[in-house]
């Protein structure tokens, strides 16, 4: 393949060939639905929207240890947010509808793309050395199921409170205590494994979503890469302080 | 040096596959994996078997012909280097080496470890070149070029388009080729005037190969001989923001 000595300008004959062959815009209106990129695009966007939903919702959890008063008046100003403008809990739903839209999209470009991988490569190899990248690039798809499976239960966990102990919408603070009770283990087991998945997750994330918005300088990587990783471990700190808090008795 | 080469054998694009292995002994260590290659199909011929078929042009590590994934890794097990450069001190006596060709549904067996890479052809089709006719080569600093510029244009200009970048994608995505080229005529003057035409051009082409789409991993940018760097598929996707918002206004 010796095309790449035609990239030079000049090379005449070359250039004269190619763009007989270059292909017309009837061609080029061919495709349907986003390009790669753009389905790359709303996976960044749509990941970006869920990152800043994570880091307010880990503002309002750490409230918790200022004391089950702060705690419950800070739930009770979630739902009164936008008043008198907006009916009760009007917030709230605006919220959920946008971040469920978010997940929609975010699962769609996630599938699209994983469907389109897999027939990219329809032999596989014989020998195949595992993918020397980052841990956290090679478990993406898999650890977004997870991600899903732990945010349906947290939601029926926490929010309509069907698998807590206590869910009483009046008392955040006992419902939070209840959920992390030394004898309920296994659900601080579970949420804490999530919440490493959803760190991890993100370093890859994170870094991804900028690559994809346009990031290009070598230095811009590195920080990149940084940011996401320190991004991780804020989020993984803060989510995990709750319940290990509870364990260990520091919020009763 | 004796060795267990374990080699895919497909005897055309319909036919199906498999792996067969071959004893190949008193191997030089001097000797290229091409070389290699040469001598068991010496052997083979002599014993009146089908050789194994592969690409190979300039044995130099320029041409961007060879192209052939061993114990997993395309280009093999050194870094920056093309099979044709990789030697077979880097192995050792007695050991078993498996050779695949790219697989890629954008890339279809012709023949053994040969593939057909017509797919990049299409891609630089669609757009990667520059189309005005510049007559002879101006003078050198007839277009003043950033030094930074010139440096990261050549940089992504060394591109061979051998595959690699595919070959070793866990996606299949030819994402790195691509970018190479975005990265390369967009950084210069004379790539300015299709900037967008090209990135618009180039990406549906990538994409009705069949490719897979790029999710950052970055296996492209490790197997490549050439060190293209990963950053220029950021560019590419810049470029192709761009080209799409500008589209829309």
């Amino acid at each position: 393949m010796h095309w790449t000595t035609c990239d030079r300008p000049g090379h005449s004959l070359c250039v004269a060939l190619l763009t007989r062959a270059r292909p017309t815009p009837a061609q080029n209106a061919r495709a349907k639905g986003p390009s790669t990129v753009g389905q790359k695009v709303v996976m960044a966007a749509t990941g970006i929207l869920l990152v800043l939903f994570l880091v307010a919702h880990m503002l309002g959890n750490l409230k918790v240890f200022a004391g089950a008063s702060a705690f419950g008046e800070y739930a009770q100003w979630l739902r009164r947010l936008g008043d008198p403008v907006l009916p009760q809990t009007a917030y709230l739903w605006i919220q959920r509808v946008v971040l469920l839209l978010a997940v929609g999209g975010h699962i769609w470009a996630a599938t699209a793309l994983t469907l389109r991988a897999r027939r990219a490569r329809p032999v596989r190899y014989a020998h195949r050395r595992p993918v020397r990248g980052s841990y956290a690039a090679r478990t993406m798809r898999w650890g977004g199921v997870i991600i899903v499976l732990f945010v349906i239960y947290h939601i029926l966990d926490l929010t309509t409170g069907h698998l807590n102990p206590v869910a009483d919408p009046a008392n955040p603070y006992a419902t939070v205590v209840a959920d992390f009770a030394p004898g309920r283990w296994y659900v601080t087991l579970f949420y804490g494994l999530a919440v490493v998945a959803i760190g991890f997750h993100l370093r890859h994330g994170v870094y991804s979503a900028l690559r994809t918005l346009g990031q290009q300088t070598s230095r811009g990587e590195r920080r990149a890469r940084a940011f996401a990783l320190a991004l991780s471990v804020l989020l993984c700190g803060g989510y995990l302080a709750v319940p290990f808090a509870v364990l260990t008795g520091v919020v009763r | 040096m004796n060795l267990t080469l374990r080699v895919w054998r497909q005897a055309g694009p319909e036919t199906r596959g498999r792996m067969v292995t071959y004893r190949v002994e008193e191997v030089s260590p001097e000797m290229s994996f091409l070389e290699l290659l040469d001598v068991l199909n010496e052997r083979l011929t002599l014993a009146g078997e089908e050789p194994v078929a592969f690409d190979h042009d300039c044995r130099e590590g320029i041409c961007g012909m060879c192209g052939i994934v061993i114990n997993g890794v395309p280009h093999g097990p050194q870094p920056a280097t093309t099979a044709c450069q990789l030697h077979m001190r880097h192995f050792s006596d007695g050991d078993t080496i498996d050779v695949e060709p790219w697989r890629a549904r954008a890339f279809p067996v012709v023949k053994d470890l040969v593939v057909d890479r017509g797919a990049f052809d299409r891609i630089i089709r669609a757009g990667g070149y520059i189309s005005a006719p510049t007559g002879s080569a101006p003078d050198a600093h007839a277009t003043p070029v950033p030094k930074p510029d010139a440096d990261a244009a050549f940089e992504a200009a060394a591109c061979i388009g051998c595959g690699a970048c595919v070959a070793a994608c866990p996606n299949g995505s030819g994402m790195l080729f691509t970018a190479a080229k975005i990265t390369h005529l967009g950084l210069l003057p004379q790539g300015q005037p299709e900037r967008s035409e090209r990135v618009r051009g180039m990406i549906e082409a990538h994409d009705a190969a069949g490719f897979g789409g790029c999710t950052n991993t970055g296996e492209c940018a490790i197997a490549c001989p050439k060190g293209i760097p990963l950053t220029t598929i950021g560019r590419l996707n810049a470029d192709y923001l761009a080209a799409v918002r500008g589209r829309q206004q």
